[in-house]
């Protein structure tokens, strides 16, 4: 029998992240790379190990190989304990049948057994997607002072940007008085961050109700919550105001990324004190060359760079040969960029080849139309053949040859 | 020969003397290297690379540096249950003296030696910069029948004491070993020798009763005739650092991509302390040429055939040339260095000018604040 906890982290990371195309074909969404080395999971498993969680359940369902791979036993985060740690949690054989997990509360209601066994007061529930550094423990202190049976972690938003939200309206002492997801025309600004603590005795009651009612879809935003706010339960906001942003599309995750550069945003990951952990590559320094150009950009280990860089992240052990140019561009681990190439606006994911003399994306100055103008992404492995042209919102997922 | 069958021992502390500069809050062991590495992770590494999994690191003085950097081996994949890494700090048998040598260390480590079941015994120092597929040295080993086998390297020999120059045959066979004068060309050892351990525990013990006071002389020179020992040319990138000149000299070396290609292979790569720092951070307006930069520096300046270490900071303005900057060093605004290698944590205040020359880098020790 493991010991009692106080608190624990049931993590979300089963989700396909379908809007992230063909950057999530052999990956699941919190395994995709972010940062120049780290891998979107990181950041969910460094809040809970540096707020002082240390025992995590990572929810697994599409995709799981390369995700499951990646964290292991957990060691990259000192999360591998002989009491607690980081558990997989994939859906399992059951004597009633096998059940894939249905919404994020059919995932939790799924492993009751697992949160049963620490015994745990409280359940902090997390999704893989979200870049953010936050502390659960103020969080959790929030949570007991207001004795709430919920706690949202809350985020002011743009105006103009609220109806992408699940919104909610908040009273002067902090306790939520309504919802609205998604709406038209906002009246609240303050957007849940997906980011839930409960009492688990009392999370534990109404997912055993929630799995009980057949027209439920099994979603803690849209059945759970709703449910306890509707018996009355102390349902709390937590407000938030650090850099927080859902990279669930290739825009968002593509901006997420340059975030970084830009001294204005408020994500700081060079802070000794609140480090984001990671799986290291252990590649030797990067070296830039006599001829190369490098600005304005984060640059990871391992990589040769010959060419023109900026405003770009490159991952580790990225080639950037003579001659080519990378503007405004993320380019995931391995991947090589070869001379006379011109990547701009793009993301090339991991061990891609972009032969000579070709050119991927466009800025959007130079486009007649806007409309037609995107990030251009390039899969996982794909080649692109010398003299090739990949379009400005294109997504490649085959090798390209010169039309 | 199965490598698990074999024991590493480092000799952290060796030609320490040399490297006095780097040396005086430090082992030889854990000096650090190319950005992001310590000595150590060179002969850690290839052991660890051919399949070695119980490493043993005779340690002498200042080992605390090195103790943190290698913790419990996880690093290396030598934090395990059977065999793994073993730190050997100086063991006072009663007779032991301030000036240790080799032989004394490894009287200190007799038990050690003992307890162990392995058969063979693999020594390497620290002072040497390679990436060596210590798998050839075995099998030549085996195809010899040698007793002994001493990897060699043929060059100008190092400034170092007891160093041995070998005279061998075509085939590798020792006909005698000589104590070389300085700038001789010769086949000097690397001092990474093979060995088997009961041999090895035979002539130690032969050497305490005829009061024989070194290494070289006591096990190795005494028995050339004796003994069937043979010489192994070393490969690729192969440099013994044996004073502050040539520490600079070989670093600068990798500012070449060849022999950076050579030192970190793919398929042999070379292990270290991870930091957990995020990738390197260039500015607006920063320029970099022909150098290496490690994750967690911060390059708003200009940078050129430099080697700058994990969390250095090169503010606006600054103009760093030919320069090591080691771990957490600031370089300010508008300062200008050419031919100086800055230990950790040093920081160089706004708009002075240090100058070395390539023939004599200039050092600025730990923590130092100019």
């Amino acid at each position: 029998m493991a010991r009692k906890k106080e608190c624990i982290a049931m993590l979300l990371a089963g989700g396909q992240g379908s809007r992230l195309g063909i950057l999530t074909k052999q990956i699941a969404k919190p395994a995709v790379p972010y940062g120049g080395k780290y891998r979107i999971i990181d950041f969910p498993l460094s809040n809970c190990v540096n707020s002082g969680i240390d025992t995590v359940g990572v929810l697994t369902q599409y995709q799981p190989l390369e995700l499951n791979d990646y964290i292991g036993n957990g060691e990259p985060w000192d999360l591998d304990r002989s009491n607690g740690g980081v558990h997989i949690l994939s859906p399992y054989q059951q004597i009633e049948g096998t059940q894939w997990y249905k919404g994020t509360a059919n995932a939790i209601f799924q492993n009751i057994n697992f949160i049963d066994r620490y015994d745990p007061e409280y359940v902090v529930v997390l999704s893989g997607d979200h870049i953010y550094k936050m502390d659960y423990s103020k969080m959790l202190q929030f949570h007991k002072e207001k004795e709430a049976a919920c706690t949202i972690a809350m985020l002011e938003v743009e105006w103009e940007e609220a109806s992408r939200f699940g919104l909610m309206f908040v009273d002067e002492s902090g306790r939520i008085t309504d919802f609205e997801e998604k709406p038209k025309n906002p009246r609240s600004n303050k957007a849940s961050m997906g980011v839930y603590m409960f009492t688990w005795e009392t999370l534990r009651k109404y997912l055993l109700e929630d799995e009980a009612n057949e027209n439920s879809s099994n979603d803690f935003g849209k059945d759970v919550i709703p449910a306890m706010h509707a018996a009355g339960e102390r349902l709390f906001a937590f407000p938030f105001d650090g850099y927080w942003k859902d990279v669930g599309t290739i825009d968002s995750l593509w901006e997420s990324n340059l975030d970084l550069l830009n001294p204005r945003v408020n994500l700081d990951l060079t802070d000794n004190d609140w480090k984001i952990y990671a799986r290291n590559t252990g590649a030797p320094p990067h070296y830039v060359s006599p001829d190369a150009l490098v600005q304005n950009s984060l640059v990871a280990e391992g990589c040769m760079i010959e060419g023109k860089v900026d405003f770009s992240i490159l991952f580790a052990n990225v080639t950037v040969e003579k001659g080519a140019v990378i503007e405004d561009s993320i380019i995931m681990p391995g991947t090589t960029v070869k001379s006379g190439t011109k990547v701009q606006y793009a993301i090339v994911a991991e061990n891609a080849v972009i032969e000579e003399n070709s050119v991927v994306g466009k800025r959007p100055e130079e486009m007649e139309n806007l409309d037609d103008w995107g990030v251009a992404v390039v899969g996982s492995g794909i080649t692109i053949k010398s003299g090739a042209t990949v379009l400005p919102k294109e997504q490649v997922d085959a090798d390209r040859e010169v039309k | 020969m199965r490598a698990n069958n074999i024991i590493g021992i480092i000799y952290s502390n060796a030609y320490d003397y040399s490297l006095s500069e780097l040396t005086s809050l430090r082992a030889m062991s854990s000096v650090p290297f190319c950005s992001r590495y310590r000595f150590i992770d060179f002969p850690l590494s290839n052991f660890v690379n051919c399949g070695i999994s119980k490493v043993g690191i005779v340690t002498k003085s200042n080992y605390q540096s090195l103790m943190d950097h290698v913790g419990n081996g996880k690093a290396w994949d030598l934090s395990r249950k059977r065999e793994g890494l073993y730190i050997l700090p100086p063991f006072h048998s009663g007779v032991s003296s301030e000036n240790r040598g080799r032989l004394e260390s490894l009287i200190g480590i007799k038990d050690f030696l003992a307890a162990s079941k392995e058969e063979y015994v693999l020594f390497s120092d620290c002072n040497i910069i390679c990436n060596y597929d210590l798998k050839k040295l075995f099998d030549f080993h085996t195809k010899k029948n040698a007793d002994i086998t001493i990897v060699y390297k043929h060059g100008t020999v190092p400034k170092l004491r007891d160093v041995m120059a070998l005279e061998h045959g075509e085939d590798g066979k020792i006909s005698a070993i000589t104590t070389p004068n300085e700038n001789d060309v010769a086949d000097y050892s690397t001092n990474i020798i093979l060995i088997r351990k009961s041999l090895l525990e035979r002539l130690i013990n032969e050497a305490v009763s005829l009061h024989f006071q070194s290494f070289t002389m006591g096990i190795i020179q005494r028995n050339v005739e004796k003994l069937n020992m043979y010489a192994l040319e070393c490969e690729g990138f192969f440099e013994t650092v044996d004073s502050l000149q040539s520490y600079f000299d070989v670093s600068m070396k990798l500012l070449d991509p060849k022999n950076m290609k050579l030192l970190f292979d793919k398929e042999h790569p070379i292990y270290t302390k991870d930091r957990d720092d995020m990738p390197a951070i260039y500015g607006l307006g920063s320029s970099v040429h022909n150098s290496l930069i490690a994750d967690g520096c911060v390059i708003d300046g200009t940078v050129e055939n430099s080697i700058i270490f994990r969390g250095a900071r090169i503010a606006k303005g600054a103009h760093v040339k030919n320069c090591i900057i080691m771990q957490n060093s600031y370089i300010s605004e508008n300062v200008k260095l050419d031919c100086i290698i800055t230990d950790k944590n040093v920081v160089v205040k706004p708009n002075n000018n240090l100058a070395g020359a390539l023939t004599y880098p200039v050092y600025i020790g730990k923590g130092i604040t100019i």
